[in-house]
């Protein structure tokens, strides 16, 4: 089943960047966390006809691609693929606030457009810096940054346990998925009887999948608690690393520098 | 209907997080004590099996378009509300994280959205009250279509409330609901007529498995302190819609006032409720509405008395000396944005030279 | 290094649905022995091999481990002598990465973290598998998780190895490496396999099952040599009995 293979395979590939061995790499997950976190509140902090002030914040995205030598085609592509609710939400905006609120001689552009602007780009800020967190944190770390930052540790288990058998399941349901679209010459076959009893299957065999995993944690000596095994440093380096780039982040929002840099420029010339 | 970050402001994003993370800790506590271990790696296998059944079509009758599973249902199904909530939340957590599907701010919003009403309203209030203890093929079908469709229309409510609080989309309430309500009846139909048709097969092939959830749940024990959750839930959800009204509409307050008070008293009363409202703002809500003023106060050189000034900030669109002015600043306003992208990419693009120079390569 | 003797005592298993799967089975493993359960699908090969380690309870019967029997109280303790190594590796890589995996055991077991460290290094480069320590298991082919899972088990330290079909899906190569690995495994080793192969090269005995019983036990040469036993089992000699597929000359009398 094609998205369903592409899919596993992008998940693959974005945990697999992780691996890398920058310096970007090797700070703790938990001040990388943090800063995509203070990032993106800043980001969507901006109200509706804002979208100039935003342009600055480029830079962590960019900054942190180049340090961490992350493909940027491959980041950009998963971008292209953005939610397709903010797009249909968004384009609203154009329709419904046609107030003028800029004129170039005879052009005038809507608020409606600005903030529609404004909004693509907080979408492309946003998700790519999440994009962005995966591909130099990986999720397991993540999952464990969130954990000692106060997340329930059954949560925490229930995260990595998801994540690994995503992909064995994604497996599966693949094959039975396409056995069942070679059975099915056009659509008559995919209805909504067969996709219930398919996945009915596929429900059962993953229910005893679950008491075999159970049985196999049992034979190990599982009584119910996951024991920590990971020591992880929150050192100087990732004190700086969250201080610099959150006192960056408040500084573009407190201060415009688009604006700024533009008065200057306009300025000199004009 | 998956929340976004681009529509979402801090304060309504905040605040749905807090739900969410609120009822994640709530749940984590009770899986933890009152369900047995064996349910662990349950959870984990289920929240895959979702996840990998949500990528796989089927061809919806008389439309012939495509759909998909949305799963909270079933989860709460057999998982009882609990466990369903933390596995809902963690597959969404995974979306979000791999596949842009909204963002990390609004995650908060779609586990909320998605996992509370499916698992504490929809489930036990719909589905087992029609279920009863006797699970038959017609009863199965009729509680997943009114639980799916329940489910679904309360999330997509809360939806268009994230949204149109938010005050990014221009949108409006009536409008926006009443695109989502009807399209999220339709999803909310297909939904239950799958849920039902999974939940059949399951339940003739091994009803000692649907035992076993409807068994497991105590919930039955306290439908009141479901219902007070849901009404948390609901009064955190208006606390973000109330701090919004403040934070960022002391327009939409003013021009009702000047619709009462009349022009002439605009200078007293109106300055004396913008100021407190402004105060008011600068507490509740951190960072809104700096740069409206800023922009305001780089008009080149206009000097304009202070009451007008004050209109000026939250009406520049109908002052014309405003929007020349703020036309001005926004040409700089551009510039300066393209100087700062272009700056911020030729960063990127000389340390990536310099990367390239010094190459490190990945761990084996 | 005690003598771990296993002792299975007229075990009966009644599946929930009425089927029963093992009827009356009994048999004696000393230390050191390595055996090989051969039989049908539907034998009940994998039943009688989760009862080795408590994962499921007899119908009737008992089971005596190194003289410990075999009961809710005791689990704990068997399950630190007899370590299990299941047919689907997936079932048993659960962990984010291998290290955690092989660490689960002895972690559980209340080793201190250093130990654990310890144990996990040597045990993976046992395997062979040292180089695969931070991988996550989906990054694995199948024959390094079955290793990895074998792994995750002699982390423990198990005086008793049960397999259930190690060979099963690897590739010849992957094949040999299980088998070294297997040799190289100096207590009593017990696996169910269609590998009858492996089986004739690794075990000194064999024990056949047949519709829940045990039809023959004894040494492995004697029972290849049983062309009826076999064929009543819906069994054959292994390949490397069976003669020359090009000649036809039988390479073993037997």
């Amino acid at each position: 089943m094609a998205s369903i293979h592409s899919a596993v395979l992008d998940l693959k590939s974005l945990d697999l960047l992780a691996n890398g061995n920058s310096t970007i790499h090797r700070l703790d997950a938990r001040a990388k966390v943090l800063v995509t976190l203070v990032f993106i509140l800043c980001v969507v902090s901006y109200s509706r006809y804002e979208l100039t002030p935003l342009f600055p914040f480029f830079i962590f995205p960019v900054v942190m691609i180049s340090l961490a030598g992350l493909p940027t085609l491959f980041i950009l592509k998963k971008i292209t693929l953005l939610c397709p609710f903010v797009l249909a939400v968004g384009i609203f905006n154009p329709v419904f606030d046609r107030e003028i609120l800029i004129q170039f001689g005879h052009f005038g552009i809507s608020g409606g457009w600005i903030s529609f602007a404004s909004i693509l780009t907080r979408s492309v800020l946003t998700v790519g810096t999440a994009f962005i967190l995966v591909g130099v944190t990986g999720f397991t770390a993540v999952c464990q940054a969130l954990e000692s930052l106060g997340m329930p540790k059954v949560f925490a288990v229930q995260l990595l346990f998801l994540y690994r058998y995503i992909f064995v399941l994604t497996e599966e349901s693949g094959r039975a998925s396409r056995a069942r679209e070679l059975r099915s010459c056009g659509k008559k076959g995919q209805g909504i009887h067969s996709f219930g009893s398919m996945v009915g299957h596929l429900l059962l065999r993953t229910w005893q999948r679950a008491e075999r995993i159970h049985t196999a944690m049992l034979a190990r000596g599982f009584t119910g608690e996951f024991h920590a095994n990971r020591l992880s440093r929150f050192g100087v380096s990732e004190v700086r690393f969250v201080l610099a780039w959150s006192s960056f982040f408040i500084f573009l929002r407190l201060q415009n520098v688009s604006q700024l840099l533009g008065s200057l420029v306009t300025g000199l010339f004009p | 209907m998956h929340m976004a970050d681009a529509l979402l402001s801090p304060a309504v994003g905040g605040a749905m997080w807090a739900a969410s993370a609120g009822t994640i800790a709530y749940c984590s506590g009770k899986v933890r004590k009152d369900i047995d271990d064996s349910k662990i790696p349950l959870m984990g296998v289920l929240g895959a099996f979702i996840f990998a059944a949500q990528m796989i079509n089927f061809t919806i009758p008389v439309t012939g378009s495509s759909g998909h599973l949305g799963g909270g249902l079933i989860l709460a199904i057999l998982l009882g509300p609990y466990a369903a909530f933390l596995t809902i939340a963690s597959v969404l957590v995974v979306q979000a994280l791999f596949f842009a599907d909204g963002g990390l701010l609004a995650l908060g919003c779609n586990i909320f959205n998605l996992g509370f009403f499916p698992a504490f309203i929809a489930y036990p209030f719909i589905y087992k009250k029609i279920i009863g203890n006797q699970p038959t093929t017609g009863r199965i079908s009729a509680a997943s279509l009114f639980a799916a469709i329940a489910g679904l229309q309360m999330g997509a409510f809360c939806v268009v409330l994230e949204t149109t609080s938010s005050g990014i989309s221009s949108l409006p309430f009536t409008t926006f609901a009443a695109m989502m309500q009807p399209i999220h009846l339709a999803i909310g139909i297909i939904e239950g007529i799958v849920t039902a048709s999974v939940v059949s097969f399951v339940y003739k092939a091994r009803p000692e498995i649907m035992q076993s959830a409807l068994e497991s749940r105590p919930i039955g024990i306290h439908p009141v302190r479901n219902i007070l959750l849901a009404f948390l839930a609901m009064a955190v959800v208006t606390g973000g819609a109330f701090s919004w009204f403040v934070s960022t509409n002391p327009d939409g307050l003013e021009w009702s006032i000047t619709k009462v008070t009349g022009h002439e008293a605009l200078n007293g009363p109106e300055q004396g409720v913008h100021a407190t409202l402004k105060a008011l703002q600068e507490k509740i809500a951190f960072l809104p509405d700096y740069s409206f003023r800023k922009t305001a106060e780089a008009a080149k050189g206009v000097s304009i008395p202070e009451a007008t000034q004050e209109h000026q900030k939250t009406h520049p669109e109908q002052n014309p000396k405003a929007s020349q002015s703020s036309a001005e600043t926004s040409i700089a306003g551009l510039a300066g944005g393209t100087i700062t992208l272009g700056l911020a990419f030729l960063i990127g693009y000389i340390l990536k030279r310099r990367n390239q120079r010094t190459p490190h390569g990945f761990n084996t | 290094m005690s003598h771990h003797i296993v002792e299975v005592k007229n075990l009966r298993h009644v599946y929930p649905d009425g089927t029963a799967a093992l009827k009356d089975v009994s048999f004696v493993i000393t230390h050191g022995e390595s055996v090989g359960i051969i039989g049908a699908n539907g034998a009940g090969k994998s039943t009688l091999l989760q009862h080795l380690n408590g994962s499921l309870e007899p119908t009737s019967g008992a089971i005596h481990i190194g003289h410990t029997p075999l009961s809710k109280g005791t689990l704990p303790d068997i399950r630190r002598t007899v370590g299990m190594v299941f047919q689907d590796p997936d079932d048993q890589l659960f962990m984010p990465t291998v290290f955690d995996d092989v660490a689960f055991g002895p972690l559980n077991l209340g080793y201190t973290p250093a130990d654990v460290e310890q144990r996990v290094t040597e045990v993976l480069e046992l395997v062979g598998a040292g180089h695969l320590r931070d991988k996550p298991p989906y990054h694995l082919s199948g024959g390094e998780k079955k290793r990895v899972a074998i792994a995750t088990v002699l982390s423990m330290s198990p005086d008793i190895l049960v397999m259930d079909e190690p060979t099963n899906g690897l590739d010849p190569f992957a094949r040999r490496q299980l088998m070294k690995l297997m040799r190289d495994f100096k207590h009593t080793r017990i696996f169910t396999s269609h590998d009858l192969d492996m089986v004739l090269e690794l075990c000194e005995r064999v024990i056949v099952m047949h519709e829940g019983e045990v039809w023959a036990d004894g040494p492995a040469l004697e029972i290849f040599g049983n062309d009826t036993l076999l064929a009543e089992c819906r069994l054959e000699k292994p390949f490397s009995m069976q003669g020359c597929p090009i000649c036809g000359r039988k390479t073993h009398a037997v």
